[in-house]
């Protein structure tokens, strides 16, 4: 360039911007409100005069137009049409230093340009409109039907404020571009091929959707989206330990690749467990809340914990779905936002339900699901199956075998072992005070009044023989505490007394029976059988084994004398209790009797022969499963089957059993009452609040109970203000590397005014008509002019102009997440495995990092062989010291919405000599020098596969001077390759010599450091 | 609309005009001055600038020229994590020898919060101080046979004993002492004064950590990274922790097999590469790249030259005391303070946990004092003989104190133990603008509660921005629509121990 010319290029340039300053005077006529005046006024006077009552100065509001118009005694702040007579102008530009506003001391000042737009404002009526992420989302008019709207309302502007429009960007460069942004994973040279082969029409399209319908979609969109969700392995602070949240990681991976909507993604997540006939996955979605930390920290104070964890869960979904900062509210009014601090504690009601509570640090607090990968899934899927195949099978086989069940049941009575137990079956059975019902195989039931204590008789005719003792036996039923044995308080009984009476002839008196010993199932502490019959009322037998009963019970009683039954004889036994503890009285049982020397509770294990004494009509539904079995274990065939299946159940229950436990929402039955905290102390106790949402926001819909289930539907609710809005604005940061709104996590009086406010409604109203599609929202995206532009920068003034791309001239160019510059280093050396979901795995990190900083209590295991090459989302993450190679990602101890992008020498010493990228680099070369046979091609080969595009001669230049130094170095000491191409656990087979391998694979280490691989262009 | 640009909506993939082209040669003539033309300019442009874009080590703070003349250049900040026992160390209280085994006299208590540990202290017994107390030097400081080493250097120190704090937990106490908030995720204030001043150092983060533990210690805590966060400050200002091996820096070395020379021309390669791109896409972006790869190649070399105590002379090393030349130690983290003070580090935060004695008063307090007392005292001595203590700040001092009570079995005396206490305790600051020999504020007479002149947390932030040139009030980052500060919205610079 001459310097001539150069001087024009510096004159367009300074005439540019005078011409820019002169229309943006000309465009001042028409202030806005909302664009100039607000941010003015919210940055520089609400923190005094704003929505924090307690806060504020001389009565004077700012932020309502009823405050800005008050009369302040003759005069008002703001006088319409009248900057001279408004008293807020008088004081921005008083020379007075005392009356001077904003304070000297307060460190805020307003510029002369902004005194002169408050000036014009109030020249011009002083017209006052709401904030406008609180106002409906509007949907902007787009009239040309030919273009894509988001290129019509970007470019509109960009035409107007003279912006030159860089073009489409070469289709290498796009290809790359878009597999980073919706897979995380560069393109395949297969990928690229096909997309430059694609020369018809629609090609782009045809590649989006190819590309929205990759499993390595949902990874990609799931990273973000576990960022705000603070999701981690641990539980963070002391003690730090591990949980095992991951299957809720996996449903989020798979809910993007389902393409679930948004708003069910929503609601799942945040009240799932609320839903009509919650399904699991519904309640595993609710793990999204209890991501939070969990302090295990000793002296930690339980209830202290219990109410920052639902302070987290409350700003979470502040910041997730409002982009409000609720956190400002927690201990006074919020400063610049209307909301109060009672509207605070109002959201925080509908989450202080949950019963987790804060003591412990257990990472599995309860409330918890066990829920399984989907490998563990489909094992159960699997197992169900073939269960159910067996089920089949052995009724059919019952079926075959018609009445041969009955022949061997008459054998198996006919040889029936003597000392088999009899059944009793009661003529009458009275009480005291409750009813006493008969029913099937001689069982005795109380019903009617639950009384304190209560006696029964029950009178049971006898056959004649001989009688050596009796056995009770104590059996659940429904109807009973906990399905338990009696309608006490824990469906334990206390049997106190017990009586056995004979009576040999109707004429005959009763004789009471001696009983000389007793055996029990179970005894509870001093609560023992033999207490039945010691003469003292107060004692007795209970069960109690300090868990809810499961099983049912029994007694045996010897008697001192076998007895001689004659015909017609009949028994009489009272059974008393009259125990402290009340309501224990047991309400379902039966006796049977023996002729047995010894009768003991084993002598008929199972019940079987009891059960087949049992008239068929008598018999209970236990007693006929208890024949089934036991016929079905003499048929072999049928035995055979009965024995798989019963495996297969073991199997299952162990399946089930290994599932790993994840926290998940519930609410408690009785409602806890929630109270405004003073200055966000937990013990610091201010009015009561009931769950409700903020004034300024829609009401919670008629048909909506007020709990989560309600807030979560009234945020999806379609005139919601903010959540629309929030969430595209979310997506667009993805793509672009900053949003619409910059400010990502504040949607507040505070936020940044876009400088596409038409645009963000524009998406936000088609995201709603799509019924909240994520899929088509992102595709209608990318399809559009503005997204596939070139990022190039075509002069420095361009640049100086809008250094951040705001105005969307150009495509972003920005660094890629760590994360994904490992996942994109992994998948161009060929050793990625892609394998998705699961527990996390533990690849490389250098040693001591977690002993360290836990002082050798957490011991780090890395992991070998396939599992190192797993995608980052899989990576463990250790809380408190997240994984070293990852850097700028967020910390996963609060919600973050908003990616940070930094330079520290650190990171890239992290590229430069972490182990995964000189492994990345070995492989790549392996593969390089495997594929091609010349140099020449080689390097091209290393290169498509790294960048997705061919050299420029003057880059090959490069490279080759690289590899010679490279080569040079490892001739000159052959040890030094060998030690270079040790780094990392793969191995491959070559053909070539060590230094050969090692000069190619320093120069792919290179090549993978290159500015260009590192971002996205 | 152009035929050109109506094809172009039915294939984006057309041909582009050949004016492109020549577009692109121009530009890259207008970038092409690299290292000394426009490319610098873009480049310094971008390092005064806050944004995303990126920064290397060395630049101006956010502040530009500072408030106020700064009396110190730079901090190190000795953090005792764990809160040291001020009635023990520093605090001398005769009458706790006379109330010795008596119930807590009523009338200190008032309502106060103690840890679940304590719940309530109503009854607790007094206990005396472990070990007897003397007077040292000119200014007559208190110090007890714990300290031998620092007792001979307070003519330099400013005791304050009359700090007090809000929490009563370690990790709320000590984040709220470095980031003016309990709860994590606000910058410390390494962060803020990277921030705020910016670095002096090339090839050294501005700001960096340390950490070490005295061995055999029961209830070490641990060193969340929170507490050197840079929180909603970007990144580049948090604390870069440098590990306590030999390899200070994770992933310094090269890899095994790659040497330094291949390492260096294939940096050289790189960063032609990138000047390559940055001719052709013009991203100013990749002129900090290039500038980010040089910097780490030169922490490469600066880093184990750092680390290489060989050109201390000897007198130094044994100043340090016996553990000076083992790496993760505080005496090795104190000496490594001092050189990269020398370097142009501007925050040095040494953090060494283990001071949490609930039941090992008698025990591992010895040990704990032996690990940091004659470090501390040779780090103020090496930079009084340097002349470098009149422009460097240090800090000793922990969270909180301990319960002028005990925890634990008065009759058994191995077990001799004392609980968190928020409401005194004593930390000591030298040199950079601090008046030497002076004991400020004071504890009541039983080291219960500080009574006079009583200096909060973020009076005591306040102050050592004050020290560094900076108005703790003016000192604000904008982050969800607010303008934050160190010092929330509290803080009176103590003037009375400045110089």
């Amino acid at each position: 360039m001459t310097k001539q010319k150069y001087l024009e290029t510096k004159f367009v340039g300074l005439l540019t911007v005078v011409l820019w300053g002169t229309l943006c005077s000309a465009n001042a006529k028409k202030v806005s409100f909302e664009r100039d005046v607000r941010p003015i006024l919210s940055d520089n006077c609400f923190h005094c005069h704003g929505p924090d009552a307690k806060e504020r100065k001389a009565k004077l509001r700012l932020d309502t137009k009823v405050g800005v118009l008050a009369d302040l005694g003759g005069y008002s702040a703001v006088a319409p049409g009248d900057p001279a007579k408004s008293e807020l102008i008088l004081r921005i530009s008083s020379d007075d230093r005392e009356d001077r506003m904003p304070p000297h001391d307060s460190n805020r000042h307003l510029s002369q340009k902004e005194i002169e737009l408050l000036k014009e404002w109030i020249a011009g009526g002083a017209k006052w409109e709401g904030h406008w992420t609180f106002e409906p989302i509007v949907r902007p008019v787009v009239k040309d039907k030919k273009r894509h709207p988001i290129d019509i309302l970007v470019d509109t502007r960009l035409k107007k404020e003279n912006f030159k429009v860089n073009p489409i960007a070469d289709r290498e460069t796009l290809v790359r571009r878009l597999m980073l942004d919706l897979t995380g994973l560069p393109p395949t040279t297969e990928q690229i091929q096909t997309f430059l082969a694609d020369k018809k029409p629609g090609a782009w399209e045809r590649l989006v959707d190819r590309t929205l319908a990759s499993s390595a979609y949902g990874e990609r969109m799931a990273w973000d989206w576990l960022e705000a969700a603070r999701y981690a392995d641990t539980n963070g602070y002391q003690g730090d330990r591990e949980r095992t949240m991951w299957p809720w990681r996996d449903w989020v991976v798979k809910a993007f690749n389902d393409n679930l909507p948004y708003d069910k993604f929503t609601i799942w997540q945040l009240a799932g467990d609320l839903l009509p006939d919650a399904t699991q996955e519904q309640i595993l979605a609710t793990g999204f809340n209890r991501n939070h930390m969990i302090n295990g920290e000793g002296g930690r104070i339980a209830e202290e914990n219990r109410v920052e964890y639902v302070f987290d869960m409350t700003e979470t979904m502040g910041t997730v779905w409002m982009g409000l900062t609720l956190n400002c509210a927690r201990c006074h009014d919020h400063k610049f936002d209307p909301l109060l601090q009672s509207e605070y504690y109002q959201f925080n009601a509908f989450f202080n339900q949950t019963p987790a509570n804060g003591g412990g640090g257990d990472p599995f607090t309860k409330p918890v699901l066990q829920a399984g990968s989907s490998a563990q899934n489909e094992e159960l899927v699997k197992l169900r199956k073939q269960i159910l195949a067996f089920e089949k099978d052995i009724d059919r086989r019952q079926g075959e075998q018609g009445d041969a069940q009955a022949k061997w049941e008459a054998r198996m009575l006919k040889d029936k072992p003597a000392n088999d137990w009899q059944r009793l079956f009661p003529k009458k059975a009275k009480a005291d005070k409750q009813t006493l019902q008969i029913l099937q195989s001689g069982l005795v039931y109380a019903s009617g009044e639950n009384p304190d204590k209560d006696e029964y008789q029950v009178v049971y005719p006898l056959e004649e023989g001989k009688i050596t003792g009796f056995k009770l036996e104590a059996v659940r039923h429904p109807k009973m505490t906990h399905g338990g044995l009696a309608r006490s308080d824990s469906g334990n009984f206390v049997l106190t007394d017990l009586r056995f009476n004979i009576r040999n002839s109707a004429v005959d008196k009763l004789v009471p029976l001696e009983v000389a010993s007793a055996s029990a199932t179970y005894e509870q502490g001093p609560l023992k059988v033999s207490s039945t019959f010691d003469n003292n009322p107060a004692s007795g037998w209970a069960v109690w084994a300090g868990k809810p009963i499961d099983r049912d019970h029994a007694a045996a009683f010897r008697l001192k004398k076998s007895i001689k039954v004659a015909k017609g004889a009949e028994l009489e036994i009272t059974l008393k209790f009259n125990s402290q503890h009340k309501h224990h009285n047991l309400g379902h049982f039966r006796f049977s009797s023996t002729a047995t020397v010894t009768p003991t509770l084993k002598s008929d294990k199972g019940g079987l022969i009891t059960a087949l004494q049992t008239q068929p009509d008598k018999r209970s539904p236990s007693d006929k499963k208890n024949i089934l079995e036991a016929f079905a274990a003499q048929d072999e065939s049928l035995s055979a089957m009965r024995k798989k299946q019963n495996e297969l159940e073991a199997k299952l229950k162990k399946t089930k059993a290994s599932f790993p436990k994840v926290m998940v929402m519930a609410d408690m039955p009785k409602p806890r009452q929630t109270f405004m905290l003073e200055r966000g102390l937990y013990n610091q106790r201010g009015k009561p609040v009931t769950p409700a949402v903020p004034s300024w926001l829609p009401p919670l819909p008629k048909t909506e109970k007020p709990n989560r289930l309600g807030l979560a539907r009234w945020l999806m609710e379609p005139n919601h203000p903010l959540t629309a809005r929030v969430t595209v604005n979310r997506f667009w940061q993805m793509l672009f590397g900053v949003g619409l709104v910059k400010t990502t996590e504040n949607f507040g009086v505070q936020t940044e005014y876009p400088r596409y406010p038409e645009l963000l409604d524009w998406l936000a109203a088609e995201f709603l008509e799509s019924g909240w599609n994520v899929k088509a929202l992102v595709r209608t995206i990318i399809t559009s002019e503005t997204y596939r532009r070139s990022s190039t920068i075509s002069s420095f003034a361009e640049y100086e102009r809008d250094p951040e791309n705001r105005y969307l001239a150009r495509g972003s160019r920005f660094r890629l997440p760590s994360w994904m510059i490992r996942d994109q280093a992994l998948a161009v050396s060929g050793l990625l495995n892609p394998q998705m979901g699961g527990k996390s795995v533990y690849s490389y990190q250098p040693d001591g990092i977690w002993s360290e900083a836990t002082f050798g209590k957490k011991r780090f295991r890395q992991d070998s062989g396939k599992s190192l090459y797993r995608r980052s989302l899989y990576t463990y993450w250790r809380r408190i010291i997240g994984p070293t190679l990852f850097f700028d990602v967020a910390k996963r101890q609060v919600c973050e919405v908003k990616p940070l992008r930094t330079n520290t020498p650190m990171h890239a010493l992290t590229v430069m000599n972490d182990v995964t990228y000189v492994e990345a680099g070995r492989a790549l070369a392996d593969l390089v020098l495997k594929e091609a046979k010349e140099n020449e091609v080689r390097l091209r080969l290393a290169v498509r596969k790294v960048l997705g595009r061919e050299p420029a001669p003057e880059e090959l230049d490069v490279f080759r001077q690289s590899l010679r130094r490279a080569l040079d170095s490892f001739e000159k000491d052959p040890g030094s390759a060998d030690r270079f191409l040790s780094h990392g656990d793969s191995k491959t087979e070559s053909e070539f010599p060590p230094v050969t391998r090692a000069g190619w694979a320093a120069l792919c280490l290179n090549l993978l450091n290159l500015d260009e691989t590192l971002n996205k262009e | 609309m152009t035929v050109d640009q109506a094809w172009r909506i039915l294939d984006p993939f057309a041909p582009k005009p050949v004016q492109d082209r020549q577009l692109a040669i121009n530009r890259r003539q207008f970038f092409s001055r690299g290292a000394t033309g426009i490319g610098t300019a873009a480049l310094a442009g971008l390092l005064g600038r806050d944004s995303l874009l990126a920064t290397p080590f060395k630049q101006g703070g956010a502040l530009g020229a500072s408030h106020l003349p700064p009396k110190a250049k730079r901090v190190i900040y000795l953090f005792q994590n764990g809160a040291p026992t001020h009635v023990d160390l520093f605090d001398y209280k005769p009458r706790l020898h006379k109330l010795h085994g008596t119930p807590v006299p009523e009338e200190y208590l008032g309502g106060k919060r103690f840890s679940t540990m304590t719940g309530n202290p109503k009854g607790k017994l007094m206990l005396e101080p472990v070990e007897p107390f003397q007077q040292h030097g000119h200014s007559g400081a208190w110090v007890s046979e714990f300290m031998p080493h620092t007792a001979k250097v307070v003519d330099d120190l400013c005791f304050i004993k009359s700090m007090h704090t809000e929490a009563v937990n370690h990790a709320p106490a000590i984040s709220f002492l470095l980031s003016g908030s309990e709860m994590p995720g606000r910058p410390t204030m390494g962060a803020w004064l990277n921030y705020g001043l910016g670095s002096s150092s090339e090839e050294l983060p501005g700001f960096v950590v340390m950490t070490s533990i005295s061995k055999g210690t029961s209830c070490g805590q641990i060193f969340y990274d929170f507490y050197w966060g840079s929180g909603f400050l970007p990144s580049r200002f948090q604390g870069s922790r440098f590990r306590g091996s030999r390899d200070p820096v994770l992933y310094l070395k090269n890899p095994d097999g790659m040497k330094p020379e291949l390492r260096r021309g294939l940096l050289d390669d790189l960063a032609r590469l990138n000047q390559l791109k940055y001719e052709q896409v013009g991203d100013p972006e990749i002129q900090t790249r290039i500038a980010q790869y040089e910097m780490a190649y030169k922490m490469q070399t600066s880093v184990p030259e750092l680390t290489d105590f060989s050109d201390e002379p000897e007198h130094v090393l044994k100043m340090y005391g016996p553990q000076v030349k083992e790496p993760g130690t505080f005496a090795y983290n104190c000496l490594m303070a001092r050189r990269l003070a020398e370097r142009g580090v501007n925050f040095i935060q040494c953090m060494h946990a283990g001071w949490d004695q609930h039941n090992s008063l008698t025990t591992e307090l010895y040990n704990q004092c032996r690990d940091t007392d004659q470090p501390s005292a040779a780090l103020v001595q090496d930079l009084k003989m340097r002349g470098m203590l009149d422009d460097t700040l240090v800090i000793w001092g922990g969270e909180f104190g301990r319960t002028p009570f005990i925890q634990g079995d008065i009759r058994n005396r191995k077990r001799w133990g004392r609980d968190h206490h928020p409401y005194a305790f004593t930390v000591w600051m030298a040199g950079g603008g601090i008046k030497p020999g002076m004991t400020y504020g004071a504890s009541d007479d039983l080291g219960f509660n500080a009574v006079e002149n009583k200096v909060h947390v973020h009076d005591f932030q306040a102050t050592v921005m004050h020290l560094l040139g900076i108005d703790h009030e003016k000192l604000t980052y904008r982050f969800q629509g607010r303008h934050f500060r160190l010092t929330d919205v509290h803080g009176h610079v103590v003037k009375e121990i400045c110089t």
